[in-house]
C-alpha cells in the first residue's frame, strides 16, 4: 500500500510538472501584457517596466527561473497585487472555496444517494418520478441560472437568507445549494441505475432467501455495491464544483479562489494564473488519488496492497 | 401499504430539502449589524458601499487602476485636492507661486499636516516620493507617464541617463517645495491632486520595504480617512475618519465600509435590501430601474471615437471618405438603444462638462458641434470621394472590441455605414482589448473603435493625442497647423490662458475639418444612489469620488 501511494505521489508530481510547463507556455501566447496603463505608456517606458519584472528575458530563461522558484515552493509575486506573494493570495482565498465545495459535495452526494436509493426502492412510483425530474432539472439548468433563481426567491423575495456576501453560516447556504444541485442530480441518477441492477443480482436473492431483513439487504448488500460506480463519478463531480464555483462565487460575491482565477486571467497576472492553475490541478489530482484509495476501501476486490508484486 | 408509504416519503423528501435550506436562516436580520439605524434620532455617519474589485495596490507611486487611485486619494493627500467644482483647493500646500517663465513652481506647505504616526508632512516627503515614482528600479507605470515631459528630467531619470537627484524637485527647508518643470504647464496644479504626486514618508516606506502598502499596518495616512482593516487581497475593508488629518473638523463621515461585489444584479439586490448605499447599473438593468427614485446618471469624461488609419487603406487617406464616414451613423440611436446608460452623443473631441474656457463657458459649448450625424452631407462627401477615387465600391475593415456591448456597437456602426454610404463594404474584426492595442501600435487596422479618458484637467490631455508622431496617434494623422496650435499651448502660450484656449478651439476645428476621427459618444454610468449619501463629489479626473466633504443625511 505504501509503495503504491509513493508511486502515485511520484506520478502526481510528474503530472504537476507537465501542467506547469503546459500552462506556462500557453500563458506566454496570451495576448497583452500585465501592464495596466498599456495604452498610455511609450514603448520605451514599457521596456523599463517589463525589464524589472524579468519579462524581457528569453522565454526559456523565464521558464527555468519559474521552475526554480516552484521547486523551492516559491510561486512568485503577483503583478496585480503589488508585493503580494501568490501563496498569500491563494491561502487567503482558498478557505471559502474549499468550504463551499466541501459542503456542496457532502450535501449533493448524500441527498443524491438518498434520492436515488428511494427511487430504486420505490421504482415507478411518484418518488421515482420526482427523483427523475429533480435529476433532469439539476443536470440541465446551468448553475448560474439556478443560483440567480435561488437568490431572487429565497433572499430578495422571501428574505430568508442573505442576498450575497460572506461571513456567517447563513451566507453559505444558498451558494451551497446552487453548487450542490448538479452533483445531487448526478448522484441520484447513478445510484438509482446501479441499485436497480444490484437488487436483481444473485447475491441479493440469496440474501433474501437467507431471510436477511430488507433494510440490511438494501444498505449492506445493495448500496455498498451500488456505490462503487458512483465513486468513479466523484472525481468529475469535484472538478465540476471547482469550475462551477467560479460562477457561483461571482454571483454571491464570495471571496474565493475561482473568482480570483478569472480576474487574474483578465489582467494577465501571470504568477497568480500559474499559482491558481497549479492549485486546481493539485486539488484534482489529489481527489483522484483519494478516490482510487476509496475503491479499495469499499470494494475488497480492488484492494491494492495485494495487487503489488 | 407500499404505495401510501411512497407518497409520504416523497413529501418528506421535498420538505426536508426546504428544511435543510431554512435552518438557521431566520436570525439573519437580527445580527446584521452593518445596517445603520435609519430612524435613530442622530444619524450615524456611516456609509456602506460596494467595490467592483479588490484594491490591488495602495502604493500611490504604483497605482494605475480606478480603485487604487480612489482609495489612495481617500487616505492620503497631495499638494492640492479637488473641490466640489473640480477646482484645486488647499491640501498639504496652502499656496504656490509660479515664476515668470512658468517653469518654476514654489509651493508653501502647511506646518500642521501630520502623518498617522505623528511625524510632520514635509517637502522632503514629496521629493522622496516623486523621485521614487520615476526611479527605473521602482517600475512604476504612472510615474514616467504622468511626470515625463512635465517635471524636469523625469524622462531622463526614468531611462537611467541622469541620477535621481537631477529630477526637478527640491525641498527648500521643511515647508517649501520647489518644482522645476520642462515647460510651462498651466494644468500642473490639478496634476498635484493625482496619487502619483502624493508625498511618502521616507523612513516608513524604507522600513516596510516590500511589505509597504500591502496592508492597513504598512500604510501611513495623511488624508481625511484611514483604513481600520485592509490587506491587498481583502474582499472587505473599512475606512474610518483620520483624527490626525489637519482638516479633521471638516470631515463628518465616521466610517465607510466596502465589500467586493462584481455582479451588477447582486449589487442591485443588496441595494434594494438596504445593505448598501450605492449600486452601479449595467445596461441590461437600466430599463428596469430607470424609473426608480434613486436612479441617477453620472457623467464620465471618457470619449469614444472611430480612428481612421491613413497609412493602411488608401481610401481613408481621402479626406472626403473620412468626412463621409464621420457623418454617416446615427449616434443618438446608439446611445439610446445600445448603450442605454446615460451616455451622450459626442460631436467633438473634448468632452462636455470637463473644462471651462477662461470666460467661464464649457469648452464643448464654446467649440460647438463639429461633427454631427447628417446622412445627406455624408452622401455628398461620399459621392465626391468615389469620383476622386475613381471607383464605385470601397472595402474597409472595422476593428472593435469583443465584449457583448462592443459587438452590438460594432455591428450597428458597420450596418449604418454600409447602409448610408452606398458602395461601402465594412468588414468587422472583433478582438480583446490587449490585442486591439497591439494592432493599434502596429497601425495594422483601417478603422478602429477607441476611446480616451483624461489624465489631467486640461484639453491638452485629449488634444495632444493627434500630434504628428504622437505615441497615441497611431493612425498617420499629421497636420502642421494642428501641431503648431497645440504645441504653442504647451510652450509660448502656456501662460496666456485666453490665447491658449483660442488655440485649442481652433485646433479642434482643424481636426474635424480634416475628419481625422469620427466622434461617437461620451460615456456615463447609471447608478442607484441612496438619498442619504450627501456631499460625495464626482471628480473630473483621478479618483472617481471625493469623500472628504461627505456626510449621511436623514433618509426620507
Amino acid at each position: 500500500m505504501t509503495r503504491y501511494i509513493l508511486r502515485r505521489v511520484w506520478y502526481m508530481l510528474l503530472t504537476l510538472f507537465i501542467i506547469a510547463t503546459a500552462s506556462f507556455f500557453l500563458m506566454k501566447i496570451l495576448p497583452g501584457s500585465p501592464l495596466n496603463a498599456e495604452d498610455k505608456l511609450s514603448e520605451e517606458q514599457k521596456e523599463i517596466i517589463l525589464e524589472k519584472y524579468g519579462l524581457n528575458d528569453p522565454v526559456p530563461v523565464q521558464y527555468a527561473k519559474y521552475l526554480g522558484g516552484l521547486v523551492q515552493g516559491d510561486l512568485g509575486v503577483s503583478f496585480k497585487f503589488d508585493n503580494t506573494p501568490v501563496t498569500q493570495i491563494l491561502v487567503d482565498r482558498i478557505g471559502p472555496s474549499a468550504l463551499l465545495g466541501f459542503q456542496a459535495l457532502i450535501v449533493g452526494s448524500i441527498l443524491g444517494i438518498f434520492l436515488g436509493l428511494m427511487a430504486s426502492i420505490f421504482r415507478n412510483s411518484p418518488i421515482d418520478f420526482s427523483s427523475t425530474i429533480i435529476a433532469v432539472i439539476g443536470t440541465s439548468i446551468p448553475s448560474f441560472v439556478f443560483a440567480g433563481l435561488l437568490q431572487y426567491v429565497f433572499a430578495v423575495k422571501l428574505g430568508w437568507f442573505p442576498v450575497a456576501l460572506w461571513g456567517t453560516f447563513e451566507h453559505t447556504i444558498l451558494p451551497t445549494i446552487a453548487l450542490a444541485i448538479h452533483p445531487l442530480a448526478t448522484a441520484a441518477r447513478f445510484t438509482r441505475t446501479e441499485m436497480v441492477e444490484v437488487l436483481h443480482s444473485n447475491y441479493i436473492i440469496t440474501a433474501r432467501a437467507k431471510g436477511v431483513a430488507e433494510s440490511g439487504i438494501i444498505l449492506k448488500h445493495g448500496l455498498r455495491n451500488a456505490l462503487i460506480p458512483l465513486i468513479t463519478v466523484l472525481g468529475p463531480m469535484a472538478v465540476g464544483l471547482m469550475t462551477g464555483s467560479m460562477v457561483i462565487e461571482q454571483i454571491f460575491a464570495i471571496p474565493g479562489i475561482g473568482e480570483q482565477f478569472v480576474t487574474s486571467v483578465m489582467v494577465n497576472d501571470y504568477p497568480t494564473i500559474m499559482g491558481t492553475t497549479l492549485l486546481f490541478a493539485f486539488g484534482f489530482i489529489l481527489i483522484i488519488l483519494i478516490i482510487d484509495l476509496l475503491y479499495g476501501l469499499i470494494d475488497p476486490r480492488i484492494r491494492l496492497a495485494g495487487g503489488s508484486k | 401499504m407500499k404505495k401510501k408509504y411512497a407518497w409520504l416519503l416523497a413529501l418528506s423528501l421535498v420538505l426536508s430539502m426546504f428544511l435543510a435550506a431554512c435552518s438557521g436562516g431566520e436570525k439573519n436580520t437580527a445580527d446584521d449589524d452593518k445596517k445603520p439605524a435609519d430612524d435613530a434620532p442622530e444619524v450615524e455617519q456611516v456609509l456602506n458601499f460596494i467595490n467592483g474589485d479588490t484594491i490591488p495596490s495602495m502604493d500611490p507611486g504604483m497605482v494605475t487602476d480606478e480603485y487604487g487611485i480612489q482609495f489612495t486619494a481617500a487616505i492620503m493627500e497631495g499638494l492640492y485636492r479637488l473641490d466640489e467644482n473640480g477646482k484645486p483647493t488647499e491640501g498639504i500646500a496652502t499656496k504656490h507661486e509660479v515664476s515668470e517663465d512658468g517653469k518654476t513652481w514654489t509651493f508653501t506647505l502647511r506646518e500642521d499636516a501630520k502623518w498617522e504616526n505623528g511625524e510632520p508632512v514635509t517637502a522632503n516627503d514629496f521629493v522622496f516620493s516623486w523621485r521614487r515614482a520615476v526611479d527605473p528600479n521602482q517600475g512604476s507605470e504612472y510615474g514616467p507617464y504622468m511626470m515625463g515631459g512635465v517635471i524636469k528630467n523625469a524622462t531622463a531619470v526614468n531611462k537611467g541617463e541622469v541620477p535621481l537627484d537631477q529630477l526637478g524637485v527640491k525641498a527648500d527647508g521643511d515647508y517649501k517645495l520647489v518644482v522645476e518643470l520642462e515647460n510651462a504647464t498651466p494644468y500642473f496644479e490639478s496634476l498635484t491632486t493625482f496619487p502619483t504626486f502624493f508625498p511618502l514618508n521616507e523612513k516608513f516606506v524604507t522600513e516596510k520595504g516590500d511589505t509597504y502598502a500591502t496592508s492597513a499596518d504598512t500604510l501611513l495616512s495623511n488624508g481625511p480617512f484611514k483604513f481600520s482593516s485592509w490587506t491587498s487581497t481583502a474582499n472587505e475593508w473599512e475606512l474610518v475618519k483620520n483624527p490626525d488629518y489637519w482638516d479633521a473638523k471638516t470631515v463628518k463621515l465616521e466610517k465607510m465600509t466596502y465589500v467586493v461585489v462584481k455582479e451588477p444584479q447582486t449589487a442591485v439586490d443588496l441595494y434594494e435590501k438596504g445593505e448598501i448605499d450605492r449600486a452601479g447599473l449595467s445596461s441590461d438593468l437600466v430599463d428596469q430601474y430607470s424609473t426608480h427614485d434613486d436612479y441617477t446618471v453620472e457623467p464620465d469624461n471618457s470619449v469614444f471615437y472611430i480612428k481612421m488609419n491613413q497609412t493602411k487603406n488608401p481610401a481613408l487617406k481621402n479626406v472626403n471618405v473620412r468626412n463621409a464616414i464621420a457623418r454617416a451613423f446615427d449616434k443618438q440611436a446608439l446611445v439610446d438603444e445600445i448603450l442605454n446608460n446615460g451616455s451622450i452623443v459626442a460631436n467633438g473631441l473634448v468632452p462636455k462638462d470637463f473644462v471651462p474656457t477662461p470666460d467661464g463657458k464649457d469648452f464643448r459649448e464654446a467649440s460647438g458641434d463639429l461633427m454631427e450625424f447628417n446622412v445627406e452631407e455624408a452622401k455628398k462627401y461620399w459621392e465626391k470621394a468615389l469620383t476622386e477615387l475613381g471607383t464605385d465600391s470601397v472595402e474597409i475593415e472595422f476593428l472593435g472590441g469583443d465584449n457583448e456591448v462592443s459587438k452590438m456597437m460594432n455591428q450597428y456602426l458597420a450596418n449604418q455605414l454600409s447602409t448610408n454610404l452606398p458602395g461601402l463594404k465594412v468588414t468587422l474584426k472583433e478582438v480583446p482589448f490587449e490585442q486591439r492595442l497591439e494592432l493599434d501600435t502596429a497601425m495594422d487596422y483601417d478603422m478602429q473603435f477607441a476611446g480616451w479618458g483624461p489624465d489631467f484637467l486640461d484639453p491638452y490631455t485629449f488634444m495632444n493625442l493627434w500630434l504628428t508622431g504622437g505615441g497615441n496617434n497611431q493612425m498617420g494623422y499629421s497636420n502642421p497647423e494642428y501641431d503648431k496650435l497645440i504645441n504653442e499651448t504647451a510652450t509660448t502660450l502656456a501662460l496666456d490662458p485666453e490665447k491658449r484656449f483660442e488655440n485649442f478651439l481652433k485646433a479642434e476645428k482643424v481636426l474635424f475639418e480634416d475628419a481625422a476621427i469620427a466622434p461617437v459618444y461620451q460615456r456615463a454610468g447609471a447608478l442607484l444612489v441612496s438619498p442619504k449619501v450627501q456631499g460625495v463629489f464626482t471628480n473630473q479626473f483621478g479618483a472617481t469620488y471625493e469623500y472628504k466633504w461627505a456626510s449621511v443625511g436623514a433618509e426620507e
